[in-house]
């Protein structure tokens, strides 16, 4: 993978100046590569990684991971049904997958109820889909790369040969 | 009480003091760490658990698990060409610092002369005398600090019997290229010198291919190959390091370290082996951030007058601080007591290191960055 992509995916706050310092680069190479990389697609977004179960608010979530079996359709395959439902803003992700079903859906919604209503009234009701199975999630260890607990951290001697 | 002469005259380093007032701060950004920041990787921990609950608690043979220096021999020749049997030409050490402890008790009668180039390591000189021999020390600031084969020729006497060698360098990040090898080789095999080459940052070469001594042509018989796990694969705490060579000399330092240390902790070589294995992924992936880090560092401190080279390896840099007026400690201590920086003063490794500062980059980036905007602030005061 390119170098920025990997310093970026790590810090998504790293300014360009120093990306540039980090890579031997000029600073303008690096905001070019940049832009070109957002241009392009390859960097989506940048967002802060949240530990939710620290955040006490009232607008508090449950997440559930549901299994869609499809019909597929012809010519399109399973791309349009995926598009029908990852298109609902209560879906965080959607995934084709190999196996025993086909799209792994992962629904966000306030609590157990708004999650339900959504597989009964949205996601069961459409059409080519065969069925569904909910998991509702219930402890989160790690995410994207981050481990979501706080550890005792090893000191290092503060001055060593 | 009265103590052994020869341990009574080491030296208990002049800055102890400077690292007892550092210890007991707190909240300083140390740059003075000599180890990865990293832990190990979680591959090699595993191994290292899982040897734990399959009950492998007893000792080793003394040379070290055969799965170990099968691992190493396979290593080797993989990575640089070299092939040592591991059952006659290796042995497995608490660390490079046993290796190098056994090596130089191994080849040095009393009287013997072994050559340090420094600014250097702290343990070459005393570990020598303790064996018995005499360190001629090699003065290579001038030179870029880069041992050069006149220099070498000029310290060589009858009496001169080993050579030990350290690259890429602790304090200064310097390493050589195959050809100055070469041209050092030449001067060694001359004058037909032991080469003790503590390669512990090998992994750790960013600019150009690592080149192990005993690669060079005619020099496998004359040296003693010092590597460990710590550096490459973030290791330091399990101590295990390895020594190859000529097989007299290692059934030679075999005899010692089977009467004083008897085998390495046998988790730590379960996890070693298990290094060999799966590290060679994350070593690169650690690689590559400590040569980001090195760019940032070297321009930071070029930018605000401390001038120094770009190092080639390992994770430190050896700035002058010429500029500030101050000598090493008194810079080390003001630093610390007004910008809560930890370095450690170039004096440390040799008197030749007055007038420089050892930087470890071995940080976070966010460490360093407010390490450095630190510094900046207090050159400019001073």
């Amino acid at each position: 993978m390119e170098e920025i992509l990997e310093i970026l995916e790590k810090d998504g706050r790293v300014a360009p100046e120093e990306i540039a310092k980090m890579l031997k680069k000029k600073p303008r190479e690096v905001k070019a590569a940049i832009k070109k990389y957002e241009k392009e697609g390859v960097i989506l977004k940048y967002k802060a990684v949240i530990n939710k179960d620290l955040v006490k608010s009232e607008d508090s979530s449950v997440r559930a991971l549901i299994e869609v079996s499809i019909v597929p359709q012809k010519d399109v395959g399973f791309d349009k049904i995926a598009e029908r439902i990852y298109s609902f803003p209560e879906v965080s992700s959607c995934y084709l997958i190999s196996g025993t079903y086909d799209l792994l859906v992962i629904v966000e919604g306030k609590n157990i109820h708004t999650v339900s209503s959504f597989v009964a009234e949205k996601l069961s009701c459409l059409e080519n889909v065969r069925g569904t199975t909910t998991h509702f999630l219930l402890k989160k260890y790690k995410e994207d790369g981050v481990i979501l607990k706080h550890r005792e951290e090893n000191k290092r001697i503060a001055i060593s040969y | 009480m009265k103590i052994a002469k020869k341990v009574e005259k080491m030296q208990p380093s002049g800055i102890r003091a400077f690292f007892d007032l550092v210890l007991g701060m707190k909240d300083v950004i140390s740059l003075g760490v000599g180890e990865p920041d990293f832990v190990t990787p979680w591959p090699i921990r595993e191994a290292g658990i899982y040897s734990l609950e399959q009950g492998f608690t007893s000792y080793t043979s003394n040379k070290g698990l055969y799965k170990l220096r099968l691992g190493l021999n396979r290593y080797l020749k993989h990575k640089y060409n070299l092939d040592y049997s591991p059952d006659e030409e290796m042995l497995i050490t608490v660390g490079v610092s046993e290796a190098l402890d056994l090596a130089l008790r191994t080849i040095i009668n009393p009287g013997d002369k072994v050559i340090v180039p420094q600014p250097s390591y702290v343990s070459y000189g005393p570990v020598t005398e303790l064996a018995g021999g005499i360190p001629i020390y090699i003065d290579t600031i001038k030179d870029g600090c880069k041992l050069t084969p006149e220099k070498l020729e000029k310290a060589i006497d009858k009496r001169t019997k080993g050579i030990i060698l350290n690259y890429p360098t602790n304090p200064t990040g310097v390493s050589y290229r195959r050809k100055e090898l070469e041209a050092l080789s030449k001067v060694i095999l001359k004058h037909n010198l032991i080469c003790i080459s503590d390669e512990v940052y090998g992994d750790l070469t960013y600019d150009f291919e690592h080149t192990p001594l005993p690669g060079l042509s005619g020099l496998k018989k004359n040296t003693v190959y010092l590597n460990g796990f710590s550096k490459s694969f973030a290791m330091t705490g399990w101590r295990v390091g390895f020594a190859c060579g000529p097989k007299e000399i290692i059934a030679g330092m075999t005899k010692i370290h089977q009467y004083t240390i008897m085998c390495v902790s046998i988790t730590s070589q379960m996890a070693a082996a298990e290094a060999l294995v799966s590290g060679k992924k994350p070593t690169e992936e650690m690689k590559r951030e400590y040569r980001r880090r090195r760019e940032l560092v070297v321009e930071e401190l070029n930018n605000m007058g401390l001038s120094c080279n770009k190092p080639q390896g390992a994770f430190y840099v050896f700035p002058s601080i010429k500029k500030s007026g101050l000598r090493s400690l008194e810079f080390s201590q003001k630093l610390l007591k007004q910008e809560k920086v930890a370095v450690v003063p170039g004096t440390a490794f040799g008197d030749c290191g007055e007038g420089y500062i050892r930087i470890s980059y071995a940080s976070s980036m966010e460490s360093l960055k407010e390490a450095l905007r630190r510094m900046k602030r207090f050159l400019n005061k001073s």
